[in-house]
């Protein structure tokens, strides 16, 4: 099982409305993915400047401890489980050590210049509330609802997965070859902070990118690559892009018009979209990469 | 005329109200608004009734139908008019996967495309798609005809048993045993009946369609496999 919506805007004026509608989606797909739920959501940047997303308890003042300790301007906004530190760029290294050595209890979800990402376990429906999702502002922004089946229901297996900086994965399905893929990429400095296969399904595609491929080709060559049942769902700080496996294992449904593109496990997720009545609703094909970019 | 509106009706109400009907039923023309791509919606009718549902659905409409008419007037969600028995479901969008998977009788239409596995291991269903067919279609098909306008995916008919498969456009592959046949008269009459009872009447010549089915090898086994065991 597990459910996947993701959605894409091509029109500015819905950007503040991203998080309510994106929750909205999340919620009707409960039944496909009760234990736990997350979401990546592309929102505003500043050039210069980093967004950590940090998971963990006692959240409050650690922005603050680590402004004092590293004297950078470090600005943090939790959001019950998580914190988003907002530092600058090149203090990325200094912030991480600090956590590592003052915070090991903390756990880094995700990071980029616009990526937020946050996940726990709980109802979907809830965990969205929790975050508070439907008041959040963005360009495009993938959610996840898990029901588990290759790894425990912690937070830990809860996606999206990011491995590399604006990058983030969700996936139905499950992988056969993780554990050996794992072995190839992690001397490439591939890094993995679970035991998740699609964690390496993430890792792989960071690694792609970073060797100069485009999200597309780099999602072709997973086909050879990978072995195993996937939908997966891609955002990257500018792209967003899906790809079923070669027998479309796993369901999906997309919805496109002249304002956005949307992403479904299933159609009712997508009938709150407005102007849903006069989308071009279609099935992604096996085996094709489906991608968009914002210019 | 029965009309119920989905926004506000529970499907499983819906669902009740059908199959509370007879077969001397005198409200023969249901109309479903608001569907929502919920799942299941209009399964096991057994009444000569039209149900005529104004928006995309999601999985298994029209599942186990017996005598109705089922219009799905949008899109289709994995298995539509899966098992059904007798009557007709029309998908005026496109369909998912499994389309009239395990079917045994009736007729089911899709205007548009039908995605992976449609008519798997049909056992008697008609199935006419006036778009493509994706990959593994009619695997282990038994009984009944499907017939595509458009193209059909890999592995068309893997082990078929003795279902009648027409194509007009490319086959990407044939699966195992699923071999072309002769197109002769009395296929072409059979052929011509479902394009006509799915409404194409005289639009579709039957000539430019092939016939695939079963080459009938692996009905019994081979002594030369003997080796193997």
């Amino acid at each position: 099982m597990c459910g996947i919506v993701g959605l894409f805007l091509k029109d500015p004026s819905l950007e503040p409305q991203l998080g309510a509608l994106l929750a909205d989606m999340m919620a009707v797909l409960i039944d496909r993915g009760p234990d736990s739920a997350g979401f990546a959501i592309y929102g505003e940047g500043q050039a210069g400047r980093l967004k950590l997303t940090v998971r963990g308890g006692d959240l409050p003042g650690v922005a603050d401890a680590i402004s004092r300790s590293i004297a950078r301007e470090v600005t943090g906004v939790v959001r019950d489980t998580h914190v988003v530190l907002s530092l600058p760029e090149v203090r990325e290294e200094a912030v991480r050590g600090w956590l590592a050595v003052h915070r090991p209890d903390l756990t880094v979800t995700g990071v980029g210049q616009r990526i937020e990402l946050y996940k726990d376990i709980g109802l979907p429906a809830d965990v969205a509330r929790r975050f508070g999702l439907g008041g959040m502002a963005g360009t495009h922004g993938i959610g996840h609802t898990r029901m588990a089946t290759e790894s425990a229901v912690t937070t830990d297996g809860a996606h999206p997965f990011s491995t590399g900086s604006d990058q983030c994965l969700v996936h139905n399905g499950s992988l056969s070859n993780h554990h050996s893929l794992r072995r190839t990429l992690e001397p490439k400095g591939v890094t993995f902070a679970t035991d998740n296969d699609s964690e390496v399904a993430a890792g792989y595609l960071t690694w792609k990118l970073r060797e100069g491929a485009s999200l597309s080709e780099a999602l072709e060559d997973s086909l050879a690559d990978l072995d195993g049942f996937f939908t997966f769902v891609v955002g990257t700080e500018n792209g967003f892009a899906v790809l079923r496996d070669p027998i479309a294992c796993k369901p999906a449904v997309m919805a496109e018009t002249d304002r956005y593109v949307a992403f479904g496990s299933e159609y009712r997720a997508l009938v709150g979209l407005p102007g849903i009545e006069g989308a071009h609703v279609f099935e992604p094909e096996p085996a094709r990469v489906y991608a968009w970019e914002r210019h | 005329m029965p009309v119920v509106d989905l926004a506000q009706t529970s499907r499983r109400e819906l669902n009740s109200r059908l199959h509370a009907l007879t077969l001397d039923t005198n409200e023969t023309l249901w109309q479903i608004d608001n569907p929502g791509g919920q799942h299941a919606l209009a399964v096991g009718v057994d009444a000569p009734i039209t149900i005529q549902i104004r928006g995309h659905v999601g999985y298994y409409c029209g599942g186990m139908n017996k005598e109705a008419v089922v219009v799905v007037e949008g899109n289709a969600g994995v298995g539509v008019g899966e098992n059904m028995m007798s009557g007709m479901v029309h998908v005026k969008g496109d369909a998912s996967q499994s389309a009239g998977a395990t079917a045994h009788g009736g007729l089911l239409v899709i205007d548009g495309n039908a995605s992976a596995r449609c008519g798997i291991s049909m056992k008697g269903i008609n199935i006419v798609v006036k778009g493509s067919i994706g990959p593994m279609s009619a695997f282990m098909a038994q009984s009944g005809a499907l017939v595509v306008l458009g193209d059909a995916g890999d592995a068309l008919g893997d082990s078929i048993y003795e279902a009648k498969l027409y194509v007009r456009g490319e086959v990407k592959s044939l699966g195992a045993d699923c071999v072309e046949k002769s197109l002769d008269e009395e296929h072409r009459i059979e052929l011509r009946a479902l394009l006509d009872a799915a409404g194409l009447n005289g639009e579709v010549k039957v000539e430019e369609f092939k016939r695939y089915g079963s080459g009938r090898t692996l009905y019994n086994f081979h002594v030369d496999n003997a080796g193997a065991y």
